[in-house]
Order: structure tokens, then sequence, then C-alpha cells
């Protein structure tokens, strides 16, 4: 298990570098002028000169390169131009919020998409199957920061029952969590629909029925508890996708996560803060991915890694 | 044509089919066929059709220059002004926050993002096919070197990693195509990569290969046709998603640039004004609904009406 733990870590590490790399590469090409970025607008020609040479921007592109890579295996990414704070730090101190909105985005599209894809399958072609259907076609097809910014639009200020954004309380967390979360349900009710029609017409489900036990028994300890295996697994998988929804939800709401910061450093050309956030996202991803994999593990006893 | 795809597929079925169709029956008169009694996917369809006339004929269409503001564009105080005031009700759909007619730029938009779309999902399309064949056609340390970089590509999701390679590129049209067509092709690339594993395996692919023919000729000559089906439902499919692509990264103010009117980018300006001038948010967003949604209905169609093993 841990040979086979280390091996995909291994594996995954290529794309952490890969991905900085090829980012580094682009900053390093950008034409704006990080050094005078550093040292504000007013500073003279040498104040420039000497921070540039001090940050080692006058260096060529490999030396800069490895000496970020060293540098970030010592935990130190650089100091941000606009926030005046270190990169890590900036990213620690939102990493919080982001989580707190992945879990809460995660738990909607998991509590609308399970219980509506296996009424709509257990009433197949009900009005209420229709209906979701129709619903999870125009989830998916709204882009999430529109549905973000209508949502603040009618329900913090036509009817202000909901805060205007930020984040703080868990009355700030109910919009953006279901707004993070309404494409998500969509296609998890589409999912959970498909999988609970496949497992009704088992052989096994008829037994149940035959031998008598109640429609509550079937359709709960038979029908739901085998169709809900695959959506488990996805929602592993669904993690990295729903960070990328993470960054448009967290724009809309002024929600102050990892998002929020990597888009504020696009457009500060904030290049240490950039790096460190591509970077914090790929080791996201590749960790996510790992632990995906050993909870199928968990979850199917069949499955074994070596 | 389709004596030739189907005789090496299913003989049987063949037969089969060729007892209820007119001998001139093509396989593409059978889609069409099949995609006619599918009601969703002829609407998409329909809709599509619009949303490339529109895009075609945005100049006619439009009723203004989509990026010359208008004096009684703005009221006094600088707002946008909606279209249900009488004084300025030549604005169908109100006015942006720069005085410029909305409706006219949702028209131009139209172009932007079927522009985008189509062209990204091309060389997604493109690079998918050949990453795709290749993994699955030469097996051994070329078909696993490809398809591990394609598993770590996928791991990525597609939007992290474009807004990491537009980070730190000045955004324009072009980049954003080569931006989303470099990160959408991974999909692509995997069914292909399962549907030449089992088409390698064929009778016809071994015939081609006792013949002398080449690897490239076994490939572009005997497998590619097969593929055709895939690359047409990836092809509408993608745009779906290489459309809101667009729209994400515009919003996130690191698309299309200003002035050229992009739906996102008009929601990314138009967000500062959501309150006194929600329809500046409103119809953009729309548009890019009713866009991402037709090509999804089309796209589904479309996948079951080429599904050789449908009998209809």
């Amino acid at each position: 298990m841990s040979r086979y733990l280390l091996r995909r870590l291994v594996m995954m590490l290529p794309v952490v570098f890969g991905i900085s790399l090829i980012t580094f590469l682009l900053a390093y090409l950008l034409p704006a002028d990080p050094a005078r970025m550093y040292a504000g607008p007013n500073a003279s020609v040498e104040t420039v000169n000497s921070i540039r040479h001090q940050l080692g921007l006058d260096r060529p592109f490999h030396e800069q390169y490895l000496r970020y890579v060293w540098r970030a295996f010592h935990g130190d990414f650089g100091y941000s131009y606009h926030f005046k704070m270190p990169v890590w730090d900036a990213i620690l101190s939102r990493v919080p919020y982001t989580l707190e909105l992945t879990f809460a985005g995660i738990l909607v599209e998991l509590l609308v998409g399970i219980p509506v894809g296996s009424l709509s399958a257990l009433r197949q072609y009900s009005w209420l199957d229709r209906l979701s259907t129709l619903f999870a076609l125009l989830a998916v097809s709204a882009p999430p920061f529109w549905l973000g910014l209508l949502a603040l639009y009618f329900l913090a200020f036509k009817f202000p029952i909901f805060p205007l954004g930020g984040a703080g309380s868990f009355h700030h967390l109910i919009l953006p969590a279901l707004c993070a979360g309404a494409g998500g349900a969509a296609w998890y009710a589409r999912m959970m629909r498909s999988s609970t029609l496949d497992v009704v017409h088992t052989d096994y489900v008829r037994t149940a029925r035959a031998k008598g036990l109640r429609e509550r028994v079937v359709v709960y300890r038979h029908i739901l508890r085998n169709a809900i295996m695959p959506i488990v697994t996805m929602t592993g998988m669904d993690i990295p996708w729903f960070l990328g929804g993470v960054v448009l939800i967290e724009t809309v709401f002024a929600w102050p996560g990892v998002g929020k910061l990597a888009v504020d450093a696009i457009h500060n050309v904030d290049i240490p803060l950039i790096m460190g956030t591509v970077v914090f996202a790929a080791i996201v991803v590749v960790v996510s991915s790992v632990i995906t994999d050993l909870t199928y593990a968990m979850i199917d006893p069949r499955i074994r890694y070596q | 044509m389709r004596t030739h795809i189907d005789a090496s597929e299913q003989p049987i079925r063949v037969l089969e089919d060729a007892d209820r169709l007119p001998e001139h029956q093509s396989q593409l008169a059978l889609v069409w066929r099949r995609l006619k009694r599918d009601r969703l996917a002829l609407l998409g369809a329909v809709i599509v059709a619009l949303l490339v006339l529109v895009a075609i004929f945005a100049d006619v269409l439009a009723p203004y220059d989509p990026t010359v503001p208008f004096d009684d564009g703005l009221t006094l105080q600088g707002m946008p002004v909606p279209s249900t005031l009488p004084e300025s009700s030549q604005f169908i759909l109100g006015s942006d926050s720069s005085g410029r007619d909305l409706l006219s730029r949702i028209i131009f938009g139209a172009r932007v993002s079927l522009t985008v779309g189509v062209l990204a999902n091309g060389l997604a399309v493109t690079i998918g096919l050949v990453i795709g064949s290749i993994g699955g056609y030469f097996r051994g340390w070329v078909g696993a070197l490809v398809m591990r970089f394609t598993d770590m590509m996928m791991a990525f999701p597609s939007l992290l990693l474009a807004i990491a390679l537009v980070a730190v590129l000045k955004p324009s049209l072009w980049v954003i195509v080569l931006v989303i067509g470099l990160v959408y092709w991974t999909w692509i690339a995997r069914v292909v990569y399962g549907e030449v594993l089992s088409l390698r395996e064929r009778e016809f692919v071994t015939a081609a290969v006792c013949a002398g023919a080449s690897a490239g000729r076994v490939l572009f000559r005997h497998i590619l046709p097969h593929l055709i089906p895939t690359a047409i439902v990836w092809g509408t499919l993608g745009i779906a998603t290489n459309v809101m692509l667009e729209a994400s990264l515009s919003y996130l103010g690191i698309g299309v640039q200003p002035p050229t009117p992009s739906w996102g980018g008009m929601i990314q300006q138009g967000q500062y004004y959501y309150r006194s001038a929600p329809w500046l948010i409103l119809f953009p967003g729309l548009a890019i609904m009713l866009t991402v949604l037709s090509f999804n209905l089309l796209g589904d169609g479309l996948r079951d009406a080429l599904d050789p093993y449908q009998r209809r």
C-alpha cells in the first residue's frame, strides 16, 4: 500500500514540475518588469537595478527556475509584490475559506443530487422526473458565475435575505455554496438516476420483492445502497474539478479564498503570487487524486493496490 | 460508404438493416432519420443553426455598432439606461456601462464565442485524435508514454490549467483559442484511445498489415474513418464546454479583452452595475446558457444517432 502510494506520488510529480516550469517560463517571457513592480513606480533606475540583482532577476532562465524549485522545496515561495508578505503565508491564510466553500459546495451537490436523482429514477417518466431532467439540463448549461450574480441580485439585493458577499458566518456561506454546487448537483442527479435505473431491474431487487420485503426496505437497503456506490467514487474525482468552479464563485461573492487570491494576483501581475497559487493548485490536485484512489480501496474491497 | 463501414463491424446487422431499408440509403441518411426522431436534439440543432447565422450575419442583424458609445446611452449620472424608458427604447435590451447598445454587443458576442468554441475544439479534436491513435495503436513504451502524459494532463482541471496558462500571457482571441485547445484534448484522446485499442484487433487491420500497409497508412486509411463518429460527437459536445471555458476566462478578465464583445467579458464589466442595471448580467448569461445548452442537446442526440449498435 505505502509502496503504491509512493509510486503514485512520484508519477504525479512531473505534473507539478511541468506546470510550474511552463508558468515560470511564460512569466519570464512576460514584458512586465518584476523589479520595477517590486520597487514601485517612483523608484530610481539604480534602485530598480539593485532590486533586480537582489532578486536574482538578472540571472539566466534555468538558474532562476532551479533556484525557485530549490527554495520551494524549503517552503519559500517568494514574496508577493502586491500584498507585501511571503507568498506561502498569503496562500495559507486563504486556505480555510476555500476548504469551507469546497466542502459546503460538494455537500450541496450530494444532498441535492442524490435524492433528486434516485426519486426521478424510482418514479421514471413522472412529472418529477421530467422536471428534474429539465432543471438538470439548465443547471449544467448555466455559467456558475452568472448564477451567482443572479442569486446576489434576487436574494441579497431585491429581497435582502442573504449578505451581499464576503465571508465570516454560516449566513455568508449559503449562496456561494448553492451556486458552486448547482451544476454538480445536476450532474449527480443524472448519474444517480441512471445508476438507480441500472439497479432497479436487477435480479436481486426482484428477489427482495418476491420474498415479501416491504418496499421501504427494498428501496433503501437493496436499491439505493447499491446505486450510490458509483456516485461516492465519482465525488473524489470531482474535487479537483470543483476547484475550477470555486475560482469563479469566489470572485463573484468576494469570498476571500485561494481562488480569489489567484485572480487578484493575475490582475496585479504579482508573478511570485501567481506562481505560488499555480503550484499550490497543482499540489492540491495531485494529493486529492491520490486520496481518491485510496478511498476506492476502502469502499470497494475488491480493489487491491500493489 | 455504408456497406464498407458496417461490413467490417456488424455483418449480421447489415443484413437485418438492409432488409428494412431501401438499398440506396446511406449512413448519413440513417443518422439523419434517427436524429429527426429526437426532438430535443432537433431543438438543439435549430438553435445551433440560428446561432451560427447570427454570428455570420452579425453586421446585418445588429442595430448598432457594438463598440460605439452613444450619448443617450447613459443617464446624466453616467449609468446604463434600461429599454423600458420611452426615451431609450431604441436600445432593445438597454445600454451597457459605456453607453453602448447591449443587443448589438450580444449579437457580435456570438461571433466571438462560436469562433473560440469551434476553433479551440478543432484543435482539441485534432490533438486528441493524433494522441489517442498513437497511444492505442502503438503498444509498448510509445503508447504507455503518450497515455501517461494524457492521464497527467487530465488530472488537472481544464479551467485551472487554462487560468495558469493565460495568467502570465497577454490574453487575446488567439491565445484563448490555443489555450483552450491545449487543455481540452485529453478527453477526446481518452475516448479515441479506447476505440483504437479495439479497432486494431479487427480483421481488416490485420488484413491491411498483411498486405504490407505501413503503420501510417493503416491509421489514416483504415482506422481513422471509424473514428469519424467519435470526432463528430466530441466536436459538438466540446464546443459547449469550450464556450463555457471562454466565458469563464473572460469573466475573470483574462479572456477576450474589451472592447471586443464577449459574453463572459460583458458580465464581468456589467457586474459592478448589477443592482441598478441587472440586464447587463441577465442577457449575456442567457446567451451563454442557450449556446451551451443547444450544443449539449445536439451532441447528445448525435451520440445516440451515430451509435452503430442502435437498431432504429
